[in-house]
């Protein structure tokens, strides 16, 4: 069995030639596999409502006035009522608009405003970085950026932040300081509006305890007891 | 469906009322001058102009934006305009530039509003414009430079 004739060319089974042929084929496999998955049909993503804001069953109310009624000292029952108010006062919905100085505070934790602003002459903003900027006329759920018409800060003589609740009384009470009668500090506390912003503050902000309905009968309860401060 | 004046031309948008004016802006009207850098009024890249108060518009439904007339960084012209380009080119301001948009935006009201800014001027009005370049010296500087060029052009 000795080879004759010219030799048959040795057939090389894995050469070059098959190797290009596989990775061709891998690429045609890779490239329907990838054409399938994009053209896969799937649902189209849909704009979604926004959250509604918390639900009203989360209050946390504020006392009634008839609770106070037990209190036969009239000038103790007046020091208790505005005790009970002052869990709205000294709320951070009240006390970052009411600061001690031209800077407001914000969230829960009353930290600096950011950006940096300065109440400018009307408590409205610097003329070149007003409220406005950013602040509308109300609450913008896409950017929790709250906002009200009357947007603005507390004068500087309403300042709260570092007081006891003590002082905050005797200068809500002091025309010279409060700017407001007890008909005005009244109308202020039970019926302004910018003051009603802090029982629906928007995003994710918790709102002052109560409601400005039960927060004014309380006030006007403490002023029709004589308007005694705590000491 | 609400009709917007945006750099002196009107556009009719049938969107949600409360959509943030930005998108309109850039996915809308495909105005993509304006950015989006926090959506949450702290950067400022997205201030535009509202009757010519800088406001940011990543905060300003499309339902109040329709009341007003918009401009925005394609087409804010006039002398301070001018002033404030020649000087952001002259001292190189931008670095990575995504923010600049907006810093010219608030640079061009404060000087309508003020001519002559002071260094405080400049900070109270620019606060709500951050970069993360911290360009913030040339921005400055170039303030200054452009309300230099305003006052001599105006004596």
């Amino acid at each position: 069995m000795s080879p004759s004739g010219p030799a048959e060319p040795r057939r090389r089974r894995f050469g070059i030639g098959f190797f290009f042929r596989t990775l061709g084929l891998i690429f045609v496999v890779v490239v329907i596999l990838g054409l399938v998955y994009l053209l896969y049909p799937r649902p189209m993503l849909q704009s979604e409502p926004i959250e509604a804001p918390q639900a009203a069953a989360q209050v946390d109310h504020l006392r009634p006035v008839s609770d106070f009624d037990n209190i036969a000292d009239l000038r103790a029952r007046s020091v208790a009522l505005f005790e009970e108010a002052g869990r709205v006062i000294q709320n951070p919905r009240c006390m970052n608009c009411h600061p001690r100085s031209d800077r407001p505070t914000q969230t829960d934790a009353v930290r600096a405003h950011t950006p940096w602003v300065s109440r400018g002459f009307d408590g409205g903003g610097e003329p070149t970085m007003r409220c406005s900027t950013c602040h509308q006329n109300e609450n913008i759920e896409a950017s929790g950026v709250p906002g009200n018409p009357l947007w603005h800060l507390a004068p500087i003589e309403m300042a709260w932040q570092g007081k006891t609740l003590g002082e905050i009384c005797e200068q809500l009470l002091d025309p010279a300081r409060s700017g407001m009668s007890r008909e005005e500090l009244l109308h202020h506390m039970a019926e302004d509006e910018l003051v009603g912003w802090a029982w629906n503050p928007g995003g994710d902000r918790t709102p002052a305890p109560g409601t400005q309905q039960e927060f004014g009968a309380i006030i006007a309860a403490w002023l029709d007891t004589g308007g005694a401060c705590p000491q | 469906m609400y009709t917007i004046s945006v750099n002196n031309q009107t556009y009719d948008v049938d969107e949600d009322g409360q959509t943030p004016l930005l998108w309109v802006l850039r996915d809308i009207l495909k105005m993509t001058g304006t950015k989006y850098g926090c959506g949450i009024a702290q950067c400022g890249a997205c201030t535009i102009h509202v009757d010519d108060q800088p406001m940011r518009s990543c905060t300003l439904p499309l339902e109040v934006a329709s009341s007003y007339r918009i401009t925005t960084i394609e087409a804010v012209e006039g002398t301070e305009v001018e002033a404030v380009r020649a000087a952001w080119v002259a001292r190189d301001v931008p670095q990575c530039g995504f923010c600049q948009s907006g810093q010219i935006m608030s640079a061009v009201a404060l000087l309508r509003t003020i001519p002559s800014p002071s260094d405080s001027d400049i900070d109270t009005a620019m606060s709500g414009n951050i970069c993360r370049c911290a360009t913030y010296n040339r921005i400055r500087a170039a303030i200054h430079d452009a309300a230099g060029t305003l006052k001599g052009a105006a004596e």
